[in-house]
């Protein structure tokens, strides 16, 4: 085991996917001899070159396109976008013509191309350095979506992510990125498209997935000596869902807490709130509540802890779950 | 120009012609071409049969066995002329009207038809052709013919790409992405704009305050105007580009003068935007009839020879409309198939919840 922040976990994953297949590729602005802003895919262009490790020109649409060209030609392109907030010029490209295009060829053409998208706030950023664009994504056939939320699991799923041959949205929670943990970097994780119950409880279930992950599993421990047994799902994939451990959990439990940074209006955990009353109506003992930003633009920095979910607003959100 | 004047019937002095509209062999100080009587003759009959097919589906939308179709009609030699420029190696990304580079590619015609009919988005396998699936957002592909040939630079293989792509297209982003992308990495493609002088109901002169393909000098390659309804020329042009791209060189602009004599779809209706007197202005430089002119005129093909051609175009249409009447609608169950590589756990679901609905109601 290795004790790697999750940035490096990512790089390493990177690396080994490189080693592994020569087709792979990584592109994006500042990618190369920077090793990109957060430095995930910092050392990859000295290692592995300029023809595998691309710096393109600033254009978050010509990243996607030409990834898919590279893609149709037999490569394996795993794009950069560098912020959340940019990724809407590449959003035509992605939505016409990443998630599309196998369906199109009636399954003659495969596009395995990962976007890495570093989402999420908290980091005391300007506009648009902290968005949650996920459920844009999710309400798109043809694309899986994924969020890793710690070090393990991000070294795991960027190479599962690199090995589909299917296009592959990655979030990464940014303000986690210099979160450290232990890493095998000989062991291999969850399919990609499961979920994980990262914290057994009996009281009530808080499911999250990418930056939340951790607050939920803070607000478990902090409520755990008032005798409140919560448990915590990292969902780690929000498409494909994987329903059976959520099902299984609120079953048990009976309450269920959906939890994310991005707006609660039609985001992503109405989603889950709808399946779960859909498979486990007659186990609830109150409806699903959800805990998110606001149905604002994100805030300038100084408000940005008054927007993103916290220990407290979890908390509370459990207590209004036991008042019904 | 004023907005009513016809547009591009005088033709601009820096198009590359090869063969003028009446059918006469001109000398261009940059590009020639050497053809044997037999390369004519198969170049006139691919022209021929593509109209023809280009016909029989509009004729088979006017019936209502289509939902749409765009029509080539007047640019039968840009795609000719581009697509016999076409080694097997190369590949091409088109938009949804370039039938005739489809048809050089060896696509089965009625496979072209599957989209405009709903049966499917796009029924060929690209990879067996290299001729990519009809992209219909606008511009999009020329950013997948960079990527493609950046990773054809990666292989170190002998090949280019080529795009399709109208007057319209080059205000899109993507297309100027992708000039920026082909330049800056060398990439060897070959951008081929029809300029068929309208988008829909736009003339040119929304798009563009400058002939297209000088765009190319601001991003750092040449560009070049050749007759696009001169086979010839298209394809002396189109030759020189793909083999400058293959050899290092970097991409070329090739701008086809053309005219798009049909509506923009069979949606369209030009009456309500252009003159009755550009669109007969630009028949006398039908792509088809100079270069029948040329192989009378130079005793190249006589009358049984084009006689021939028209039995087969015939037989060509009446064959495409049978196939295209026999074309099968899809299973319910085809929503589900293709929209991921590997299994996923909802299309499943969906796909088991509704065939089991769909069953309910055969009991």
């Amino acid at each position: 085991m290795t004790t790697l922040t999750l940035a490096k976990a990512l790089n390493e994953g990177l690396r080994r996917s490189m080693e592994d297949d020569s087709k792979v590729l990584v592109m994006g602005e500042d990618v190369g001899k920077l090793g990109g802003v957060f430095r995930v895919t910092d050392g990859l262009q000295k290692d592995f070159g300029e023809e595998r490790v691309i710096d393109t020109p600033l254009a978050e649409s010509g990243i996607v396109g030409t990834a898919i060209g590279l893609a149709l030609r037999g490569y394996r392109p795993v794009c950069e976008i560098q912020f959340d907030g940019f990724v809407f010029p590449a959003a035509d490209q992605i939505i016409t013509q990443l998630a599309k295009m196998p369906l199109r060829s009636l399954g003659t053409l495969k596009l395995p191309v990962v976007v890495r998208i570093p989402f999420g706030g908290g980091i005391g950023a300007v506009e648009h350095h902290s968005e949650s664009p996920e459920a844009y994504f999710t309400h798109t056939a043809g694309l899986r979506v994924v969020a890793c939320s710690n070090p393990a699991d991000a070294y795991t799923m960027i190479q599962e992510a690199v090995r589909c041959d299917d296009p592959i949205i990655f979030f990464e929670p940014k303000r986690r990125y210099w979160d450290k943990a232990e890493v095998d970097l000989l062991g291999s994780g969850l399919p990609l498209d499961r979920a994980r119950v990262v914290r057994k409880g009996r009281d009530a279930t808080l499911i999250a997935y990418g930056p939340m992950v951790k607050t939920c599993v803070e607000a478990a421990s902090a409520v755990e000596e008032d005798g409140r047994d919560l448990e915590v799902i990292d969902l780690r994939s929000l498409n494909p869902l994987d329903m059976d451990v959520v099902t299984d959990s609120v079953r048990r439990t009976g309450r269920c807490v959906v939890v994310h940074e991005a707006p609660v209006f039609t985001g992503f955990g109405a989603e889950l709130a709808a399946r779960i009353t859909e498979s486990c109506f007659y186990h609830l003992e109150a409806p699903v509540l959800r805990v998110g930003g606001f149905s604002t633009p994100y805030p300038p920095s100084r408000l940005e802890d008054h927007y993103l979910p916290d220990l407290d607003r979890v908390l509370d959100a459990v207590d209004r779950s036991f008042a019904y | 120009m004023t907005a009513d004047a016809p547009r591009g019937v005088d033709a601009p002095p820096e198009l590359v012609q090869l063969l003028t509209p009446e059918g006469e062999r001109v000398e261009h100080p940059d590009y020639d071409i050497e053809l044997t009587a037999e390369e004519v003759r198969s170049l006139y009959r691919d022209l021929v049969l593509v109209r023809r097919v280009d016909l029989e589906a509009v004729a088979l939308q006017r019936q209502g066995e289509l939902g749409i179709w765009a029509s080539l009609l007047g640019q039968e030699a840009a795609q000719i002329g581009s697509g016999r420029a076409l080694t097997d190696a190369d590949m091409a990304f088109p938009t949804y009207r370039e039938h005739g580079v489809a048809w050089c590619r060896d696509v089965d015609p009625v496979k072209l038809l599957g989209l405009f009919r709903g049966v499917n988005h796009g029924g060929w396998d690209p990879a067996e052709h290299n001729f990519h699936l009809y992209t219909i957002v606008i511009g999009s592909q020329t950013l997948h013919a960079v990527g493609y040939a950046m990773g054809v630079q990666r292989d170190g293989a002998e090949a280019a790409s080529i795009v399709y792509f109208g007057d319209g297209a080059t205000s899109q982003g993507d297309v100027n992405e992708s000039f920026i992308w082909a330049s800056v990495f060398n990439a060897p493609v070959v951008f081929f704009c029809q300029n068929n002088q309208w988008a829909i109901s736009e003339p040119l002169e929304k798009q563009s305050k400058i002939p297209l393909y000088k765009r190319a000098s601001g991003f750092g390659f040449p560009g070049v105007r050749v007759d696009g309804n001169d086979v010839f020329a298209c394809l002396a042009v189109t030759r020189r580009a793909l083999q400058n791209a293959r050899e290092g060189q970097g991409p070329t602009l090739i701008e086809a003068f053309t005219y798009r004599m049909g509506a923009h779809t069979t949606s369209d209706d030009p009456t309500r935007y252009r003159l009755a007197d550009e669109l007969e202005a630009w028949k006398l430089k039908d792509p088809i009839e100079r270069v029948k002119a040329y192989l009378f005129r130079n005793q190249l093909a006589d009358q049984e020879f084009f006689e021939k051609i028209e039995a087969e175009a015939d037989a060509l249409g009446k064959d495409v409309r049978g196939r295209c009447l026999a074309l099968p609608d899809p299973p319910p169950e085809a929503m589900f198939q293709h929209v991921y590589a590997d299994a996923h756990a909802l299309m499943e679901e969906e796909r088991q919840q509704y065939l089991s609905y769909l069953a309910g109601f055969e009991r």
